[in-house]
């Protein structure tokens, strides 16, 4: 059977996500028309969701589509934890190496990038932020955390 | 006359010196990162707006993000005229005849030409957005909670309308926007609601994060799908001054560029992309040689770019008088002037008056420093485009958590940051555009709040919707453009549009 793959997956995401929110909004006071209750209006969204998911759905079978092409794997096994990993250590390692580290990171996401530029390029956007944003804009995040005697 | 007087205000409010400042750091930034190939100004605006927070003052916060704004959008265009990588659909036109001017060793009259166009788009502009300003918002004074609902409905709509890939796509990524706008506390009982038990979400999920995530994460990560070497057309851009017959033959493209683009700006949803468009193809049918068009005819670099500037400052007039925002960028200004606790819509006008027309005053100065600063700098904007992606995008994700992050001190933010870059990059390989999302994310509470105010006005009868004059006929006109771009004719056509884009 040919199926457009992308709009499959896509049709099922909506109908998860939609469900998702619909079951939530359903645990929430709906209330009438005239007073709506917190769960009302998002319920009312969420179905609509789920519907429009399932019509991308079904409409998918059967039909040829564009294939998705490549996918950027490596670069989201790297990019993605940047903002993560900068965010679990901003406050105990402190400013500095944490950007470093997320920085460091991210900087793996290409092949084209050597590890002794990595880290250099790291040091460099590490003393440019700090130089820039506690120092210039005045941020008061401490530069070095308490994990590491700061 | 009150519009002198006004506009005299404006420029008294824009023009002190730290707002010059601003205005010109904000002009800088914005060239600097738009110029970077494949980020484009939602993505440029989205990364550089947590700076705007560090500013106390909001009036000179808004100034800046303006000259963020024009700036990215000149950076595209040279980006485009450059290396022929558009950074989004609104360049994508320039690119066409810019490219090929630049091949023919004419880059440096392109990026002039691109260059006086938006500026003279520009200063008609705004003077429109000053004329009409006013009399919408004495209008938009009178709209109660229904009109009110359904005007945001008629906007959400266009963007849809607008939004390119298939129209059910388009619509699912307008509700899942207008779910995600609900995260938090509901605003009349103080119930949290799918906050997944995160206390940190209860003041809903973070715009900035959300718009970092969806615009600018998932840019970079489409950009990383195949590297490969890219090279600029131009290592060097020497004779920027048009000829005599240069400018003979952008005159006429660029006055009916201003004109297309100021009336298509207004409309919701993303006019200033189809501005690009229209003025391509009517400076075409207007030419005498339509043969030269793809081959580096000035007439198409300089009608398209007039006409985008003209729309990008025109759409700033449903966004100052009724607090509705055209397109994904105006989205991003009212999550600013929100952060800011300014509530967008007619009472800004009314009740800060320096404001409203400072921001005014500001896109002109914006504009006029575009072309003293942009003109000199081609050459450093060139030496810019050298710098390989690779190290890149290192720093501009350093960047985009540590602004993310300056907002609020909040690392549940930057959670969200990866979550909303998967996601988004996901809806983007499924070919869903990502425009209707942010568009939903920022109207999703103020649709609600409207429909139950509403509501309660008129004792759960929803007829209150169709019996009122002004809403009736805006919610016709949401449907005629819903069932227009549904129209069999029409989609085809609309289809055609947006593959010419590719």
């Amino acid at each position: 059977m040919v199926v457009d793959r992308a709009n499959a997956l896509c049709g099922a995401i909506f109908i998860v996500l939609g469900a998702a929110f619909a079951v939530q909004s359903y645990g929430l006071e709906l209330g009438t028309a005239f007073r709506m209750g917190p769960g009302y209006f998002p319920l009312g969204l969420a179905v609509v969701l789920v519907l429009l998911g399932g019509i991308i759905f079904f409409r998918s079978l059967r039909v040829k589509g564009e294939a998705i092409g490549a996918v950027a794997w490596r670069g989201m096994l790297f990019i993605l934890p940047a903002p993560v990993v900068f965010g679990l250590t901003v406050r105990g390692l402190g400013f500095l190496p944490s950007i470093f580290a997320a920085c460091l990171i991210a900087c793996f996401a290409s092949r084209r990038m050597g590890l002794a530029w990595a880290l250099l390029l790291s040091a460099a956007v590490a003393l440019f932020a700090w130089a820039v944003f506690l120092k210039g804009l005045g941020l008061p995040f401490p530069p070095i955390g308490t994990w590491i005697g700061g | 006359m009150e519009l002198i007087d006004n506009l005299g205000l404006g420029f008294a409010t824009a023009s002190t010196l730290s707002n010059l400042a601003f205005c010109f750091i904000g002009v800088l930034l914005g060239t600097l990162i738009g110029v970077l190939p494949g980020i484009g100004p939602t993505a440029t605006i989205a990364m550089l707006l947590p700076i705007t927070f560090q500013i106390g003052d909001p009036t000179a916060a808004l100034i800046m993000l303006a000259g963020i704004y024009y700036g990215a959008q000149y950076g595209g265009s040279t980006t485009a005229i450059l290396i022929n990588l558009p950074g989004e659909s609104s360049s994508a036109v320039t690119a066409i005849d810019g490219y090929q001017m630049a091949r023919r060793g004419r880059a440096g009259v392109a990026l002039a030409t691109a260059a006086l166009g938006s500026f003279f788009a520009g200063t008609v502009s705004t003077f429109l957005v000053a004329l009409l300003a006013p009399p919408l918002t004495a209008i938009a004074l009178k709209f109660g909670a229904a009109e009110y609902f359904s005007l945001m409905v008629v906007g959400l709509v266009s963007s849809i309308a607008l939004a390119s890939g298939a129209v059910t796509k388009a619509l699912a990524m307008l509700v899942l926007g207008l779910l995600l706008g609900l995260v938090g506390t509901d605003i009349y009982t103080g119930t949290p609601r799918f906050n997944l038990g995160i206390r940190e979400f209860s003041d809903g999920l973070n715009f900035v994060a959300v718009a970092v995530g969806v615009f600018g994460v998932a840019e970079i990560l489409r950009n990383l799908e195949n590297e490969h070497a890219r090279s600029a057309a131009v290592k060097t851009v020497t004779g920027l001054m048009p000829s005599r017959e240069d400018f003979r033959r952008m005159a006429a493209p660029i006055l009916r560029g201003t004109a297309l683009g100021s009336v298509l700006g207004v409309l919701p949803g993303g006019g200033a992309i189809l501005a690009s468009f229209a003025s391509y193809a009517m400076e075409k049918r207007a030419s005498k040689t339509p043969e030269e068009f793809g081959k580096g005819a000035i007439e198409g670099v300089a009608g398209p770019e007039s006409a985008n500037n003209a729309g990008a400052q025109t759409s700033f007039i449903p966004l100052l008088t009724l607090g509705i925002p055209a397109n994904p960028v105006m989205a991003l200004m009212i999550g600013a002037m929100i952060i800011q606790g300014i509530v967008p819509g007619p009472n800004v006008a009314e009740e800060q008056p320096a404001l409203f027309w400072g921001i005014i005053a500001s896109m002109w100065i914006g504009n006029l420093m575009l072309v003293i600063l942009n003109l000199p700098l081609v050459g450093l904007w060139v030496k810019l485009l050298a710098v390989p992606y690779y190290v890149l995008f290192p720093v501009i994700m350093a960047f985009c958590a540590i602004g993310v992050y300056s907002v609020k001190s909040n690392v549940f933010d930057l959670y969200s940051v990866a979550f909303f870059g998967a996601l988004g990059y996901v809806l983007v390989k499924l070919r869903c555009e990502p425009a209707p999302l942010l568009l939903g994310f920022v109207l999703g509470p103020l649709l609600e709040e409207n429909l139950r105010r509403a509501m309660i006005l008129s004792r759960g009868d929803f007829s209150t919707f169709v019996t009122r004059p002004i809403s009736a006929t805006l919610l016709v006109i949401a449907a005629i453009v819903l069932v227009v771009v549904l129209l069999p004719s029409v989609r085809r056509k609309r289809e055609e549009v947006f593959v010419e884009e590719d």
